[in-house]
């Protein structure tokens, strides 16, 4: 199945929660925000949503940054 | 002489210089130029994580946030709905509810969009957050962020990374004497001069990025900005003497020799 992940196409096998989705890329839960179709997700909700085929999946972290 | 802390919100810093984490030559300079800051305010960036490439280390392994707080921006949105959006991001990847909000209007100048940003301001307090805006140094946007629940208002003393120092120190007083929050002047400092200046003019901090991570050796120039704003900060408490046009003798002008 398909979604948009960050922007691009993305393939993943089966539908999985935002948890084992941050786990399949390697990526710390603890570093990053999750908006899932356009809602940003509150921690405690990684494991109770689900990713499906045509979903949109932003991740984001901090990056350095000052006045721009 | 004893100053009161920096209070924005009911939290309060001892440092009145918020610096960023942004154009740095290495993580390593970085932190060393955050400790020399004595900031306790750092502002960071929030991006799309790099999906194919995780080889990069998280900036969150280079900021102790036991010893600084962190402050997301939300650098290059040019809508409020964008602005939100990020926000919202940051809250939840910093567990923090403050943010300095950047909306941007123009991109040759980094001036702000205003309008949106009034509008961001007051969708984003509705929503619980701590914000403070990155506004133009204009006394009358400053009011309605204000009156929009802003917790501090922070106008530019020039565009973002110019550094070209306090462009209008005219407007920057009369934004100060009419705000309700603190003023922090945000953008536009180039060296420490510059810093002082500022809080000589009697606003509450200084937020600033690269008149450091640009320097020739930013730890050097971190430790300048905070003695600098110091300097500054105490200078506009012990009150400055009017200027006049001509010279005023400091010696006694009876009993100099041959007159």
């Amino acid at each position: 199945m398909t979604i948009t992940l960050n922007g691009e196409p993305f393939e993943l096998d089966a539908p999985m929660n935002v948890t084992q989705l941050l786990e399949h890329l390697d990526i710390d839960p603890r570093r990053v925000a999750v908006e899932h179709n356009l809602i940003v997700l509150k921690r405690p909700a990684f494991d109770s949503t689900e990713v499906n085929a045509g979903d949109q999946i932003e991740i984001v972290n901090f990056v350095g940054g000052g006045t721009r | 002489m004893t100053d009161t802390p920096l209070a924005i919100a009911g939290r309060e810093f001892r440092s009145r210089l918020l610096v960023g984490t942004g154009k740095y030559p290495s993580n390593d300079v970085m932190v060393r130029a955050h400790e020399a800051s004595g900031a306790e305010l750092i502002t960071v960036a929030v991006r799309r994580v790099n999906i194919s490439d995780r080889s990069k280390d998280s900036l969150l392994d280079h900021i102790d946030t036991s010893k600084y707080s962190l402050l997301p921006n939300t650098a290059g949105c040019y809508t409020a709905e964008d602005a939100i959006r990020t926000a919202r991001l940051g809250r939840e990847a910093g567990l923090s509810n403050w943010v300095k909000l950047e909306v941007i209007g123009d991109e040759r100048t980094l001036f702000p969009d205003n309008e949106a940003l009034i509008a961001a301001t007051r969708e984003l307090v509705r929503d619980g957050f701590v914000v403070l805006p990155y506004t133009n140094d204009d006394p009358v946007a400053c009011r309605k962020l204000e009156e929009a629940g802003a917790a501090a208002v922070m106008p530019l003393g020039a565009p973002i990374g110019s550094g070209l120092g306090i462009q209008n120190p005219n407007n920057i007083e009369i934004i100060r004497e009419a705000a309700g929050v603190p003023v922090i002047v945000d953008a536009g400092v180039g060296t420490a001069s510059d810093a002082a200046f500022a809080m000589e003019l009697g606003v509450d901090g200084v937020l600033m990025n690269t008149a450091i991570a640009e320097a020739s050796d930013p730890p050097a120039m971190a430790e300048a900005m905070c003695l600098a704003v110091q300097s500054g900060r105490l200078a506009y408490l012990a009150g400055r003497i009017p200027k006049k046009r001509y010279a005023s003798a400091s010696s006694p002008l009876e009993g100099v020799v041959g007159r």
